[in-house]
């Protein structure tokens, strides 16, 4: 009983540090699907987390941080849209810049509005996420097994953490069974086929930006209005860059995408456990090495050593429609 | 976004066979400097197959592209059915009945038939109607026309005939009441282009019309009621099918030009320096491509290589020049085997003493951001003459550049100036410059005046001619087969990568290579008997 | 008919560039005003603090040392066709050859430390851009996550060996020992004060000189020739017989050895000890410099003492204007690269046509002089 509690324990902190890896591939998926790279996730989860929380401070409201947070990660992935789409430019130099922007904007603006090193003022109320309970939650809790499952597990959590895994079958059905999934995925594969078909490349380019906009801002509310309470200097530590592994981990598939997320999400969960903790006949296990698992794995996994990840034919190269 | 509902009767029916369907009128188009099309005038009438010949690079494919709405004329008018129209788009094109199958299809490898054949025409915002109602359409087309495909394979699992089927159910899924046929046999088997003109015929004959764009007189005798001629981007004269003969549009397509014939003497073949035996080669999907070629080319003579594009030549070259390993068989360059790992292939066939002028210059054979000097040394940038060691002499480099544009006429003669600011005739010399004057005992030669203007055709065919005069054994591919006739001392075919035949260039008759051309026991798809047969 | 033409070499070279970094410029300008301070005001003070005094000037050349070989990090794998953003984990990773040998030899000369620890350094860093570099050209992966991933990888091995194995037992930062002797880069301040503490070093030297060898590499060697073929034109270097992969693996090596090459900046130059972190963003600085250098050493030098004058007096800026944070740099850093490398296109057209029509209004003016000219004659 005492291992299943702790395991419990485990996998809901999983979770929690899964959501936003999670919401960040999805965004990722949608862009890289429709031929757009993107290494500019973390940039546009760290933007978005700065405007939710500073707009909840002001406001009160988690709603309208989480307004904001998207839609300030909308006008980052505007810029990289108009940077790689319109002007053809380089996707990665364009991500590159949307991730400097935002770690030098975040604590630039912070400072200067709030004066507290860069963060901004602690959130309470109504202006975080808080739990909601499903219901009987209460009731079930002494249930044995199920009570542990579903009140511990699967009930308390924030909204945007049930938005989150609602995020995945949405994807997959807008992905492969709507028009809108079908266009985005052939811009991906082979632009000049949509064109031909008449469908305007770069707007449905622009469209598949701007989800991985909403979906970053989501990401970043999430960070700094639900998980955390406020906004710190560099808050994303990484997770977007763990989030594009992530993606080729699951070979740009969105159901795979959560098993991908979620395995890192329990890496970071465990090595958070284990940090100054003896194991017997292990010792103490080095918290580094789980930390680098994630980018270990996604470059044996590039390098085909395990499987394959092949991304979508087009991406990274403008469309060219000559005249 | 409008959606195009595949409505198969969705011109009206009182339209009657033979009035004008698609009328052009003055179309004007530049690409740069380039003028691809030159006022063209051009009537299509309704329910027949009309051809549009011409040569390679004489602005067919651009005139079709800007019927299709994928390039903008620069000036002109478009009529549909009497009616002016813009189109700016392929939608409008597909909303005004007009479908396209391009030379290079637009179909996405990895989504499914059904999947392609939807896109951009979908019902509703969600795919699971459109999916069925495709099928039951395909269903239909598929007895109507004798197009039948698999609705739930990949496009990537498909036959290259199979694919071009799903373009043709493409277009008329859209409702396509014309159809545009870039090159459609270029790609094909004999018996995959035998099914294709039976597609046609039917198509034809349930009223729709077709455009079909060629430079095969052979298929605009077969098939088509009406052909066009292009040359140099002009439109030359339209004519009734059955009121012309081949040698009447060969004359209109090549012009008054005097057939390219090159003063040679008689050739003194020596001994074996290129000898391939029993050569396989499979392409970069896996494909055999290449399946059991003999062939030797002797010091002093040149052997050109015909065939229909795409029959294996290219991987045959590319075999023989160390860019491609052969699957099985033997390559030997004066007597010593070629045999490489990895891609080391390029350096060691220089070393045998091989040059080569790759089929695309600009795609292998120069780095068009490179200075000419730069690209004068491509492949030799390790000879001792650019410098010993690790360094290169700039100014060894440049003296060699300045002998190739003295001695190749090279123009502007200009060592320094960005190769991509050359013209198409100047770069391919820059090629053939560096690789005649790197002194080798055999040339290699792919498409040598691909995209090149008449005054340059002949200096590089005089170039040519001079080097099998030196001794050299030359070994030459071109589609073009007046190219080889007049340049090669003997002729083999090339056909579904076998060798069919060999031809002496004095006796041989431009039928006898076509024939062979086309596969010899498949002829039965092109011969004028059919045509007479339908136009009865 | 389409009046666009080609640029140009010098409106390519050095009027794009500019314009793009003026518009970079004049978008920080409005973050300043944003946040409540003069543009004006604050480009005086950077200006001043940047290059104003000897000290100031040191940091500033210190700076762009370390611009210097990350710029070169980037811009010799990008000749190659490789997008290296890696040099911030290979200079991480060099930093371990470079504390180890200077801790080892410390007692004898600066002499022999210096270029050992710059082999240890730059054989390390050069290791950490082979493996992208080998499993791009060998095992077809994608050498941008490749590198992404071995900074990250970088840094926690970093971090695990500072914390558990360079960690002296007294300390309670998680820092190597610190070398007192010849370990050390000579500081130009000993034998000129003028640069008052600054910790400009002998390593800028090194920086100058790796300048050099690249020019002399990429456009004086048989290899460089090679690399720029390959990085045109993989087609072309496969048909001239230049095996491509091993010109990946070449390339990406030299580049992580010359992000290596920060290390001994920062770690024996300034530090003294091994310290988490110590690359603090250089490497990904280089992006910029190598972008907005156009890959070229003069371009790059210049780039890297834009950028260091922009570092040193940024932290100027930021004392003197606390509104305007050290971070004001990163927000230009980022501008530059947006402007300069991902919108490099946003003038070009509107140039072609200008150029175009210049052109175009001269030739007709030509054409009529000429006509003009047959008419007299008639």
């Amino acid at each position: 009983m005492e291992f299943f509690n702790s395991s419990i324990f485990m996998l809901d902190s999983s979770i929690r540090l899964t959501v936003p890896l999670l919401l960040a591939c999805l965004a990722g998926l949608y862009s890289e699907r429709a031929g757009i790279f993107d290494i500019g996730l973390e940039g546009k989860m760290l933007a978005g987390a700065f405007a939710a929380a500073t707009v909840a401070a002001l406001s009160g409201s988690a709603l309208y941080g989480l307004m904001a947070g998207i839609g300030v990660s909308i006008i980052m992935s505007l810029i990289h849209g108009v940077a790689s789409i319109t002007f053809r430019g380089n996707q990665i130099i364009s991500g590159v810049a949307i991730n400097f922007l935002a770690a030098g904007l975040t604590t630039l603006l912070g400072q200067t509005w709030f004066r507290q090193g860069g963060r901004t003022p602690q959130l309470s109320g109504d202006a975080r996420f808080t739990g909601i309970e499903l219901p009987y939650a209460a009731e079930l809790a002494d249930v044995p097994i199920i009570g542990g499952i579903y009140s511990e597990l699967l009930s308390g959590h924030n909204i945007l953490v049930y938005v989150a895994f609602a995020a995945v079958p949405i994807t997959y059905y807008v992905l492969f069974h709507t028009r809108f999934g079908l266009r985005l995925r052939a811009s991906g594969e082979n632009p000049k086929a949509v064109d031909t078909a008449g469908v305007n490349v770069n707007f449905m380019r622009f469209k598949a930006v701007i989800i991985t906009g909403v979906l970053c801002g989501i990401a970043g509310a999430y960070l700094s209005t639900a998980q955390s309470a406020g906004f710190g200097n560099n808050m994303t530590a990484g997770k977007g860059f763990i989030a594009l592994a992530a993606l080729i981990f699951a070979k740009w598939m969105p159901i795979r995408a959560l098993f991908a997320t979620l395995l890192f999400g329990f890496l970071d969960a465990l090595q958070i456990r284990l940090q100054g903790v003896e194991l017997p006949m292990i010792g103490e296990v080095p918290v580094q090495l789980i930390q680098a698992l994630p980018y270990v794995l996604t470059v044996i996994l590039l390098a085909g050593f395990i499987g394959k990840a092949v991304g979508p034919k087009a991406g990274g190269i403008p469309y060219v429609k000559e005249r | 976004m409008t959606e195009n509902s595949p409505n198969i009767q969705q011109r009206p029916k009182t339209a009657a066979v033979g009035d004008v369907a698609i009328e052009l009128v003055g179309i004007n188009k530049h690409f740069g400097p380039v003028h691809a099309n030159k006022d063209i005038d051009l009537k299509i009438r309704r329910g027949t197959v009309h051809g549009i010949v011409g040569e390679n690079g004489a602005g067919k494919t651009t005139l079709m592209s800007i019927l299709y709405g994928f390039y903008t004329a620069d000036s002109g008018q478009i009529l549909v059915d009497g009616k002016p129209v813009k189109i700016n788009d392929s939608s409008h094109a597909l909303e005004l009945g007009i479908g396209m199958v391009h030379q290079h299809f637009m179909l996405v490898d990895n989504f499914t038939v059904l999947e392609n054949v939807i896109l951009g025409a979908e019902d509703s915002p969600l795919l699971k109607t459109s999916l069925a109602k495709a099928r039951s359409v395909l269903a239909q087309l598929a007895t109507d026309y004798e197009l039948e495909v698999d609705p739930d394979a990949l496009i990537e699992d498909l036959s290259v005939g199979g694919q071009q089927r799903v373009e043709i159910l493409k277009a008329l899924y859209r409702g396509a009441q014309t159809l545009i046929l870039d090159e459609p046999t270029g790609v094909l088997t004999p018996s995959e282009a035998d099914h294709l003109f039976k597609v046609l015929e039917t198509l034809r004959a349930q009223g729709k019309t077709i455009i079909l764009i060629t430079h095969k007189l052979r298929e605009i005798m077969a098939i088509t009621d009406d052909v066009s001629v292009m040359r140099q981007g002009a439109m030359v004269k339209t004519l009734i099918t059955k009121n012309t003969d081949p040698a009447e549009l060969a004359e209109l397509m090549v012009g008054r030009r005097v057939l390219l014939r090159v003063e040679k003497g008689e050739a003194n073949p020596g001994d074996v320096l290129l000898s391939v035996r029993d050569l396989e080669v499979k392409d970069d999907m896996g494909v055999l491509r290449v399946k059991g070629v003999d062939i030797d080319v002797r010091a002093g003579e040149i052997v050109g290589i015909a065939g229909v594009a795409g029959n294996g030549q290219s991987d045959l070259l590319e075999a023989v020049t160390g860019m491609r390993q052969a699957s099985a068989g033997k390559i030997q360059i004066k007597g010593k085997d070629l045999r490489f790992s990895g891609d080391a292939g390029g350096a060691l066939v220089r070393k045998l003493g091989l040059a080569h002028v790759p089929e695309d210059r600009q795609e292998a054979g120069l780095v068009i951001e490179f200075e000419q000097w730069e690209n004068a040394i491509l492949g030799y940038q390790d000879d001792d003459k650019y410098g010993q060691g690790v360094f290169l002499s700039i100014a060894a480099a440049r003296a060699e550049a300045n002998e190739h544009i003295k001695k190749y006429d090279i123009r502007p003669a200009n060592n320094r100036l960005k190769t991509a600011n050359f013209s198409g005739g100047n770069q391919q010399k820059i090629v053939l410059a560096r690789e005649m004057s790197s002194n080798p005992d055999v040339l290699v030669i792919g498409q040598p005046t691909r995209g090149v203007d008449i005054g340059a055709i002949e200096f590089i065919h005089n170039q040519i001619i001079a080097m099998r005069d030196a001794g050299k054994a030359v070994l030459l591919v071109s589609v073009e087969l007046d190219e080889i006739r007049s340049l090669s001392d003997r002729i083999l075919v090339m056909f579904d990568g076998h060798i069919v035949g060999e031809a002496d260039p004095a006796t041989a008759t431009e039928s006898e290579l076509g024939l062979l051309m086309a596969g010899i026991e498949d002829q039965s798809a092109t011969k004028p008997e059919n045509n007479k047969e339908r136009t009865k | 008919m389409s009046v666009r033409k080609p640029l140009p070499r010098w409106a390519d070279l050095i009027l794009i560039p500019a314009l793009n970094l003026t518009l970079a410029f004049l978008v920080s300008g409005l973050v300043v005003l944003i946040i409540g301070e003069s543009p004006l005001e604050a480009v005086q003070i950077l200006l001043f603090g940047a290059f104003g005094y000897g000290e100031g000037l040191g940091y500033t050349l210190h700076f762009a040392t370390n611009f210097v070989f990350a710029g070169l990090a980037f811009s010799i794998a990008s000749h190659a066709g490789q997008f290296n953003i890696g040099a911030e984990g290979q200079a991480y990773i060099a930093g371990l050859g470079a504390i180890l040998v200077a801790l080892f030899l410390d007692q004898t000369h600066w002499l022999i430390v210096m270029p050992l620890a710059m082999l240890a350094a730059g054989a390390l860093g050069g290791f950490w851009g082979f493996v992208p570099g080998y499993l791009a050209a060998k095992r077809g992966s994608h050498v941008v996550i490749t590198t992404i991933m071995f900074n990250f990888i970088a840094a926690s091995i970093m971090v695990y060996l500072l914390n558990n194995v360079l960690k002296e037992p007294s300390n309670m930062a998680p820092e190597s020992a610190s070398v007192v002797n010849a370990g050390k880069m000579p500081q130009l301040r000993e034998f000129w004060d003028f640069f008052g503490f600054a910790p400009v070093n002998v390593m800028l030297f090194v920086a100058i000189a790796a300048l050099i060898f690249t020019y002399i590499l990429l456009w004086r060697t048989e290899l460089g020739y090679k690399i720029r073929t390959l990085g045109k034109n993989p087609d072309a270097a496969h048909y001239a017989g230049i095996s491509n992969s091993a010109i990946v693996m070449i390339s990406m090596t030299i580049a992580g050895a010359m992000a290596a090459m920060i290390a001994l900046n920062e770690v024996l130059g300034v530090q003294n000890r091994l310290v988490l972190d110590f690359v603090f963003g250089y490497g990904f600085v280089g992006i910029a410099v190598g972008l907005m250098g156009r890959n070229h050493p003069i371009g790059i030098a210049l780039a890297a003492i834009l950028f260091g004058a922009l570092y040193q007096g940024g932290q100027e800026l930021a004392f003197m204007m606390p509104a305007v944070t050290r971070e004001m740099i990163v927000v230009i850093q980022a501008l530059v690269i947006l402007f300069t490398g991902a919108m490099e296109g946003l003038f070009r057209g509107p140039l072609e046509t200008i150029f175009g029509l210049i052109e175009f209004s001269k030739n007709s003016d030509a054409e009529t002089e000429k006509d003009q000219h047959k008419d007299s004659k008639e």
